[in-house]
């Protein structure tokens, strides 16, 4: 009888216990939800968000390649610009009608493969505006989710990555690793061409 | 006694196993799906065809050979235009001929680096983009449809890329006499495949 219950109870515990572990978590929606508040969820946003981690990406490796003045800048202005991007859309409501991150994708691609010069003042306006149409697109997909914390998060953590991305860069010294840059340029803008044709397609 | 013990083991495990295989999944409302799979399929997908592996490996030897700039020119070549291709083949724009211009590219490619041969830098870069519109243009029409096409695209790219690298280490042994011999054995090798190619896409 003893040897039967004992039996029981160890059938019951490896049933339970593959049940408690397999049963169907909450369907999540959408926005990506970290469980450790809005800031992170932002964060979180971004890492898991390729249209826009990538061209965060570049814009560092390019203000890397510039140098150090142009990498400062991107250190303050583009964080701050994509917020202010961020803000303007939590207040206002649109929907992408032209592949915004595809273009991203290319000009800064192109601008890193061909390690064009661009003047301080140009560069800077160019990564504001980048900066600003992103953080605008964030901010209308934030709405309804983690909001203006979320964007903290955002800049934060594009603060983070331009900072160590754009450092590496322009600390590297042998040629080749600048050249490595150029090619990794080279295949965002491949993607970004492939991207406005998925768009062009009707599928992104 | 030891038998019922045996049995009550044998029924643990036969319903522990029925609850792992027919607990039912999550109900998945919502979540973006096709994401991870996008990437690694576009990622396998330059692999899958010989033809490619070898005449985008070929690209990476004969940018080795050249030197600078020509080793990191023409693999920054190849993606882009290759993107251009493949654009061409989502929009169902037709390229007549496209399998014997990746046979032809392999036979090519192959002969250059067979041969050393050594033309301008913007010829070199010319012809390999010309036969990079035939690999972008197949691969755009495969594309698979219901997948992330960002993903996609990057796996795809980051795929072409590397077995460009893939060519360019191999063909890092240029400098020592011997393996100068080898890389012309290795183009020998790519365009005899491409005349067998050729064959394939012709017969």
């Amino acid at each position: 009888m003893r040897k039967f219950v004992s039996d029981s109870f160890h059938l019951l515990f490896t049933v339970a216990l593959p049940a408690v572990l397999l049963k169907p978590s909450d369907a999540a929606a959408h926005l990506v939800t970290t469980g450790m508040g809005p800031v992170f969820d932002g964060i979180g946003h971004l890492l898991l968000t390729p249209e826009d981690l990538v061209p965060a990406l570049s814009v560092a490796l390019y203000a890397g390649l510039r140098g150090r003045r142009p990498g400062r800048r991107a250190l303050f202005f583009f964080p701050l610009a994509w917020f202010l991007g961020g803000v303007i859309g939590l207040f206002m409501e649109g929907q992408q009608v032209i592949p915004i991150p595809a273009l991203s994708f290319l000009i800064i691609g192109i601008l890193i493969a061909a390690d064009l010069r661009l003047p301080t003042n140009w560069f800077t306006v160019l990564i504001v505006l980048v900066g600003l149409i992103h953080g605008f697109f964030n901010g209308l997909a934030l709405k309804d989710g983690p909001g203006s914390l979320g964007l903290f998060g955002i800049m934060a953590i594009l603060f983070v990555l331009v900072a160590v991305v754009s450092a590496f860069v322009v600390s590297m010294k042998p040629p080749w690793t600048r050249i490595a840059v150029r090619v990794t340029g080279s295949w965002v803008a491949a993607m970004g061409i492939l991207m406005i044709g998925w768009f062009m397609r009707g599928q992104s | 006694m030891k038998q019922p013990a045996g049995y009550m083991n044998y029924l643990v495990w036969f319903l522990m196993l029925s609850v792992y295989l027919f607990w039912a999944s999550s109900a998945q409302a919502h979540v973006e799906q096709g994401q991870a799979v996008g990437f690694v399929t576009g990622l396998e997908h330059p692999w899958s065809g010989l033809d490619h592996v070898l005449a985008m490996i070929a690209v990476g030897l004969w940018g080795a050979q050249l030197g600078n700039p020509a080793m990191w020119i023409l693999p920054v070549t190849f993606p882009m235009v290759m993107s251009l291709g493949a654009m061409m083949g989502l929009l169902g724009i037709p390229l007549p001929g496209i399998e014997i211009g990746i046979a032809v590219s392999a036979i090519l490619l192959g002969g250059m680096v067979l041969g050393e041969v050594r033309p301008k830098l913007v010829v070199a870069a010319v012809l390999v983009g010309f036969f990079a519109i035939f690999h972008g243009h197949a691969h755009g029409t495969e594309l698979p449809a219901g997948q992330s096409g960002l993903l996609y695209s990057m796996g795809f790219v980051i795929a072409t890329g590397c077995l460009h690298g893939i060519g360019i280490t191999i063909g890092l042994v240029h400098r020592w006499p011997t393996g100068k011999l080898a890389l012309r054995g290795a183009g020998a090798f790519i365009a005899v495949m491409g005349i067998y190619f050729l064959w394939q896409a012709v017969v």
